[in-house]
């Protein structure tokens, strides 16, 4: 069996996702369901497996246990190997001390042995904050084409975006010669994806050289990227063009899980060259009563839809009483939606109950927010639910 | 039988493993007859059933044909001499006692409750049987179980045709002891008996403590094809069969992954009364209908009273009604088929109309 393994993946997901409150709440952000079966995770899980790279290193430290539990031995995506494989990296104790990881560097930096058991030529750093499906070994091929030490994956944003983005201002020949975080004027819209490949011996010197460093707040973007630009290292932006988006807001959450419908959806899930692997669950097949009315959906397994559902992503053992209207919504796993009751532009997290007669959200043409409510709730006629509120348990029992 | 396609992703078999799964049981062994490769398929290494273990897991015995097995050309025909084939397995378990199944009973019993009721009777043989009027099923291959206020068994009466009315049937799901069953096998071994019920259960009676367990919830045996539409339909029919399969807690029937997207509706297609599995891309009509995974209803198409397997391409403007289309159908725009709720058409693997 091959034991030097050529590319290892190091996937940052500790983050704990605080624009996208309260579905943060309980899980860390890659955790954070997405798309009707899937979590964040699958993608770049997906996309490692799918690219060839089965050695991937989870970095894990806000509310892991969901997390933990997800990926468990990694078999849904054929990532139980007996060599390499996934494995969950929360951050330990050493003989020297134990610290929490200090940034996205000092979690790699902490993880140095892990990547070395499999002595590989080049890391990939990926993050889980993305939807997006992508073939990392096409880009492992173009860093190894251009000899650099770092290629960073960019995509081109509009120009009236890019201040949100790190921006990699490069050469006709993809070198990157300048790296500027969320710049007011953007000299180009190369926004990083936050996807790098590293020759591993240079990344090590660097993770090494930024941990001996008090100053350095141990960041990818902040530290390592711009250091290794002033030290004039090899480094190549690599121009990606298919669907990719940042899903960290409630806002992005939301299209990002619309970008699914239609017949020519933005991003195809039904896609058998590539496809995204996710842990099943053992459910009947969705059932659809004489009273329904669906129109552009997506429904899974385990769901039961009596009344209307339009335009709306529904994931496993979602019920949907006669007479309930669910319109522009992201109903999570075992939602209930009792007779009569309507949600319009909203999110509803796990197991929450909505009663008869209540009404959530406000139709998306009259320029509302989007309504979240939290998990494992119970909305009653009683409570007042504001448009564009943050629903959780501590402020539904003050929305009385 | 056991790995015919049921409920939009289950097999018949899925429902005899999960009843065991779900009740703390992991040594499994399928016993195979013919045609077993859709069998091993499907089952693999069985960890979607949580199978795949170093000690126990499951096996399937494919049937044992020895160098002399061309001369008779036959593999075995009744459940004993199945038995009597993989006495060599039997034999080796170590668990006191054994469960012995059929593949294709659909029900979803509390085999742990089973097992206590036979072990406070500290009972010999417990065979699961279930309380249905003789119309039901095909009387010509059930087995009455007649017992006593004790629930100990007096008689059995094979292939009745002219009992009406009520009568305890045999779901040929039964314990037994181990060693019971071992001796049992090689006494019929030694004898020559080909039938468990008339040379081995029968003449116990009153030797052998054997007792009936009634199960009352849902149960049906697919015996032929239009009981498998029938059977299908009744899913659509009545929700208590469908809470009594699918729904009971901790108890769920266990299956192969196959990693589908979920379901897309596009545009607003009319759908009423019908389940559906993941994968499936639905444009058109479906009325009271059983679509497995992948299947695509093209905008136009009208699908009633029919089930479509795994990945049945149905094109624009077709009509379809009282259709089984087995996998990878391809029904063409415009196609117009037909056939009755007493008899449905059935299509076969990979045909193109």
């Amino acid at each position: 069996m091959l034991k030097k393994k050529e590319c290892v993946a190091m996937l940052l997901a500790g983050g704990q996702g605080s624009r996208l409150y309260t579905l943060t709440e309980k899980t860390a952000k890659p955790a954070v369901p997405f798309g009707g079966k899937y979590r964040i995770i699958d993608f770049p899980l997906s996309n490692c497996i799918n690219s060839g790279i089965d050695t991937v290193g989870v970095l894990t430290q806000y509310q892991p246990l969901v997390l933990n539990e997800y990926i468990g031995n990694g078999e849904p995506w054929d990532l139980d190997r007996v060599y390499g494989g996934v494995r969950v990296l929360p951050p330990y104790q050493g003989h020297k001390g134990a610290a929490w990881y200090k940034g996205t560097a000092n979690a790699i930096y902490q993880n140095i042995n892990f990547i070395e058991r499999y002595d590989p030529d080049y890391v990939l750093v990926l993050s889980g904050d993305h939807i997006y499906k992508m073939d990392y070994n096409a880009m492992l091929e173009y860093h190894k084409s251009k000899n650099a030490d770092c290629t960073i994956a960019v995509i081109d944003v509009p120009l009236e975006q890019a201040s949100r983005f790190g921006i990699m201002n490069t050469n006709p020949d993809g070198s990157i010669y300048e790296f500027e975080e969320k710049p007011a004027e953007p000299k180009s819209t190369n926004a990083s994806m936050g996807i790098y490949i590293f020759n591993k011996k240079t990344l090590f010197d660097y993770l090494i050289a930024d941990e001996a460093d008090p100053d350095s707040s141990n960041d990818f973007g902040k530290n390592i990227i711009p250091s290794m630009l002033k030290a004039g290292e090899r480094m190549f932006a690599y121009s990606f063009t298919g669907y990719w988006k940042d899903v960290g807001t409630i806002q992005s959450l939301w299209e990002a899980n619309m970008d699914l419908l239609g017949e020519k959806p933005v991003f195809n899930l039904h896609d058998k060259d590539w496809r995204i692997f996710f842990r099943n669950n053992p459910l009947p097949p969705h059932f659809v009563g004489k009273s329904a009315y669906i129109s552009n959906s997506i429904i899974t397994e385990g769901c039961e839809i009596y009344g209307t559902v339009k335009n709306s992503v529904l994931f496993h053992s979602v019920k949907i009483a006669p007479n309930a209207t669910v319109k522009d919504s992201i109903l999570l796993p075992g939602v209930v939606i009792e007779s009569g009751a309507s949600v319009e532009y909203s999110i509803i997290d796990d197991t929450t109950v909505v009663s008869s007669g209540v009404r959530i959200g406000a139709p998306r043409e009259s320029g509302a927010d989007i309504t979240v409510i939290g998990s494992e709730l119970r909305i009653n006629t009683g409570h007042h639910i504001p448009v564009g509120a943050m629903i959780n348990e501590t402020s539904l029992a003050e929305n009385v | 039988m056991a790995s015919i396609p049921f409920a939009c992703r289950y097999r018949l078999i899925d429902f005899a493993l999960s009843n065991m799964v779900n009740s703390g049981i992991t040594n499994i062994d399928v016993i195979a007859h013919y045609n077993y490769h859709s069998l091993m398929d499907h089952i693999g290494n069985g960890k979607n059933w949580d199978l795949a273990r170093r000690t126990g897991g499951i096996k399937i015995l494919p049937p044992y044909i020895t160098a002399y097995a061309n001369v008779t050309n036959n593999l075995y025909n009744t459940r004993l001499e199945a038995l009597k084939s993989v006495i060599h397995s039997i034999s080796h378990i170590t668990e006191d006692l054994v469960i012995l199944s059929d593949c294709d009973v659909i029900c979803n019993l509390d085999v742990a409750e089973l097992i206590k009721y036979h072990t406070d009777a500290n009972a010999d043989i417990t065979i699961v049987v279930k309380n249905i009027d003789s119309g039901e099923g095909s009387p010509d291959r059930n087995v009455v179980v007649r017992s006593d206020s004790n629930n100990n068994i007096t008689d059995f009466i094979p292939y009745p045709i002219d009992l009406h009315g009520k009568n305890d049937v045999n779901l040929n799901i039964w314990v037994v002891k181990r060693d019971l069953l071992i001796s049992m096998i090689n006494d019929a071994i030694a004898h020559g008996y080909v039938s468990l019920t008339r040379d081995l259960f029968s003449r116990h009676i009153g030797h052998l403590k054997m007792q009936v367990y009634h199960y009352t919830g849902y149960s049906s045996v697919i015996t032929s094809f239009n009981d498998y539409y029938n059977i299908s339909m009744s899913l659509l029919d009545d929700p208590s069969i469908r809470r009594s399969l699918f729904e009971i807690p901790d108890r769920p029937v266990f299956t192969k992954v196959r990693n589908s997207p979920p379901t897309k509706y596009l545009g607003e297609p009319p759908i009423s009364n019908s389940l559906i599995a993941d994968g499936c891309v639905i444009e058109g009509t479906v009325d009271n209908s059983i679509l497995f995974r992948g299947v695509r209803v093209s905008k136009g198409a009208v699908i009633k009273n029919s089930i479509l397997f795994q990945d049945t391409f149905v094109g624009n403007d077709a009509f379809i009604n009282c259709v089984v289309t087995d996998k990878n159908v391809v029904i063409h725009e415009n196609r117009v088929l037909s056939g009755h709720q007493s008899m449905p058409i059935y299509i076969e693997k990979g045909r193109i109309i």
